[in-house]
């Protein structure tokens, strides 16, 4: 259910992206797609009351804390993943900037230069 | 020490280092950057001939740690790679005058080849997200370098539809996770072959395969296929490619749109997913590359723009080298891979000759030059080569490798495909007698009285292309075996060898989950083993 929800997130996210026209608008799309599959990552790990997956125990408890921790490997992923979706942003407000100082305008109709 | 993570470790390492040398020594940027792609193609080239194997990074064996995995198809992949970015780089120390920041530009230039050399060695699923990501945000970067109005707008669209691919590719990676608990591709490969995979069409449309990993899969295609710039997905490419500073048109033409589309593509649908010859998987490549090829070269025939002709002719060849993959026999795979590395390196070369003649002249308009053949010799006859060679004239390396798909399609009975590749091969020789005729031949126009050739790094770096397009065509004929194509392939060491580890999956989830003491240095000394 909660996995669904990620789902309407990304589709938000992909529909802000192909039909926002403001440059800016376009960025946060992305980003909100982008954080729909960093929570759907993390879910993926979750478990309700989990402990966070620091083992300090002896071999013994070592059972129990594997049935009571939360998945740690996806959680290493997201953070590898915000941390490329931070890289994508900034440089995508750099270049959104530039194009302002360019053409006076973050709509991406008037910009269109390009052909097809 | 095995040489393997040097391949990712130097170009990175050049790119964190480069940006400190001082500005003035602009002659130190040029020579270690010259220096490190001849490095690396050195190395690249000496290990097509050492054996298969997986290098466990940090001594953490496979599933848990990440591996880096050596085989055929790598070896192929780093190869091209290799060689091409060093004839570009050859190309970049009088072509980048032109603009400033050049320390930053190799930079960039540096961490795109570790980007795309770890994509092609990684044996990990997030890893391959990880480095598809390092190629990618380098590339975003290049094709705005100019950072004038062109090149800003086709980076942000790139941009963007580039990180949509990167989000379906992550998402596909986390449901992958979730049905089986792992992101090593070849754990992946061993436990989707337990509960059956996607094994051929008929159990898809039976419905046996998990719809969890149906979905994952359709998100790798598109994800993929985007970075590939396969046809529905295709709109980015036209304006960034023709947009960035010349040796990346090449760079990204000719390596990039395979590195981290077609080859990551590739591996994951074959290795990893598992594709079957007349499958569902298989159906649709050969669908999206017959479509790319068409519509690819259709769109080019139009375009009177130099390299914007050029970047269209990239989606529909990338359709060749996917139709061939697509086909998923051993001849169509083989040859799929043949003209991903003579595309590689005929379509970086024509790149070179529209920057060359740019350089002179400044204009990438056909219609505007004319007769350039008498100003510019080299230039002209290198360009005569590529085009000879993307457009199949023999004894031209994409000849071959056009024949060679073609007769797969014949034997896998698919004729319709097959006259599709003749037809699109005769439009692609149209295209490019056009460029010919208006760019090279006929009378010099007026204005052009006083260009000269390009300077001689740049000579150097087409010519070397060129006489590359002459004498890859010798890897064909190592398969006209007399007992057929199929015993020559299988007798191949590097392209039969590239489509064997590409088509043997249980070959590859042994190869990478190897553990790391079988390989043994021949200079051994023992303190090593990684264990």
């Amino acid at each position: 259910m909660v996995y669904l929800l990620c789902l309407v997130l990304f589709a938000i996210g992909l529909y802000g992206v192909l039909t926002q026209r403001n440059l800016i608008k376009i960025i946060i799309s992305l980003a909100v797609a982008e954080s729909a599959i960093n929570i759907f990552l993390v879910l993926l790990g979750y478990r309700v009351n989990g402990t966070a997956p620091i083992e300090e125990g002896t071999l013994e408890q070592h059972a129990a804390f594997v049935n009571a921790s939360v998945d740690p490997l996806p959680q290493a992923m997201v953070l590898t993943a915000i941390v490329i979706g931070v890289g994508v942003l900034a440089l995508s407000m750099v270049i959104a900037m530039r194009l302002y100082h360019r053409y006076g305008t973050y709509d991406i109709t008037k910009i269109r230069k390009l052909r097809g | 020490m095995d040489v393997l993570p040097l391949m990712v470790a130097l170009p990175m390492a050049g790119g964190f280092l480069l940006p400190l040398v001082p500005k003035k020594r602009s002659l130190v940027t040029d020579v270690v950057a010259v220096a490190l792609a001849l490095a690396l193609a050195v190395i690249a080239l000496s290990l097509i001939g050492s054996p298969d194997r997986a290098y466990h990074m940090g001594g953490w064996t496979a599933p848990i740690g990440i591996n880096l995995v050596l085989d055929g198809t790598s070896k192929l992949m780093l190869a091209v790679i290799a060689v091409v970015t060093f004839s570009v780089v050859l190309y970049c120390p009088t072509y980048m005058t032109r603009f400033t920041g050049k320390r930053k530009f190799y930079s960039l230039f540096l961490m795109m080849i570790a980007g795309m050399n770890g994509v092609v060695l990684t044996g990990d699923l997030f890893n391959l997200f990880v480095f598809l990501e390092i190629a990618s945000i380098a590339s975003y970067a290049l094709v705005a370098f100019g950072c004038e109005r062109d090149e800003l707008e086709a980076s942000f669209r790139y941009l963007v539809l580039g990180s949509v691919a990167s989000y379906f590719l992550l998402f596909g990676i986390a449901l992958l996770y979730a049905k089986l608990g792992t992101v090593n591709m070849a754990h992946l490969s061993q436990k989707i072959a337990e509960v059956g995979g996607l094994a051929g069409g008929d159990v898809v449309a039976a419905g046996k395969a998990s719809p969890l990993l149906v979905f994952a899969t359709v998100l790798f295609i598109c994800g993929l296929g985007l970075k590939a710039a396969l046809v529905p997905f295709h709109a980015w490419l036209p304006d960034a490619h023709p947009s960035a500073p010349t040796p990346i048109s090449a760079m990204l033409s000719g390596l990039l749109i395979k590195a981290i589309g077609v080859y990551a593509l590739a591996r994951v649908l074959f290795s990893v997913i598992g594709v079957h010859e007349g499958g569902a998987v298989s159906t649709v490549l050969m669908g999206l590359g017959a479509v790319s090829m068409i519509l690819g070269v259709l769109l080019a025939v139009a375009q009177w723009d130099y390299k914007r002709l050029l970047a269209y002719h990239s989606i529909s060849q990338i359709g060749y080298v996917v139709l061939g993959i697509g086909l998923a026999t051993p001849l169509g795979v083989a040859a799929g891979l043949f003209h991903l590395l003579n595309h590689a390196v005929f379509k970086s070369l024509l790149f070179l000759n529209a920057g060359a003649v740019e350089y002179r002249t400044g204009t990438r308009e056909l219609g505007e030059m004319g007769g350039l053949n008498k100003k510019m010799p080299v230039t002209g006859a290198t360009s005569f080569l590529a085009s000879m060679s993307i457009a199949g004239i023999p004894p031209f390396n994409g000849f071959f490798s056009k024949l060679l798909i073609i007769v797969a399609c014949f034997q896998a009975g698919r004729w319709g495909y097959a006259l599709i590749a003749v037809v699109v091969s005769v439009l692609t020789l149209a295209s490019f007698l056009k460029v010919q005729k208006y760019a090279f031949f006929g009378p010099l126009k007026e204005k052009w009285q006083n260009i000269r050739e390009v300077p001689v790094l740049m000579a150097a770096s087409m010519v070397l292309l060129a006489v590359l397009c002459l004498a890859t065509s010798v890897l064909a004929f190592k398969l006209f075996d007399k007992d057929g194509l199929e015993q020559g392939l299988r007798n191949d060491r590097f392209l039969g060898a590239a489509q064997r580890s590409l088509t043997d999956r249980e070959g590859y989830v042994t190869r990478a989950l190897s553990p790391a003491v079988e390989f043994k240095p021949t200079s051994t000394d023992g303190t090593d083993d990684g264990t």
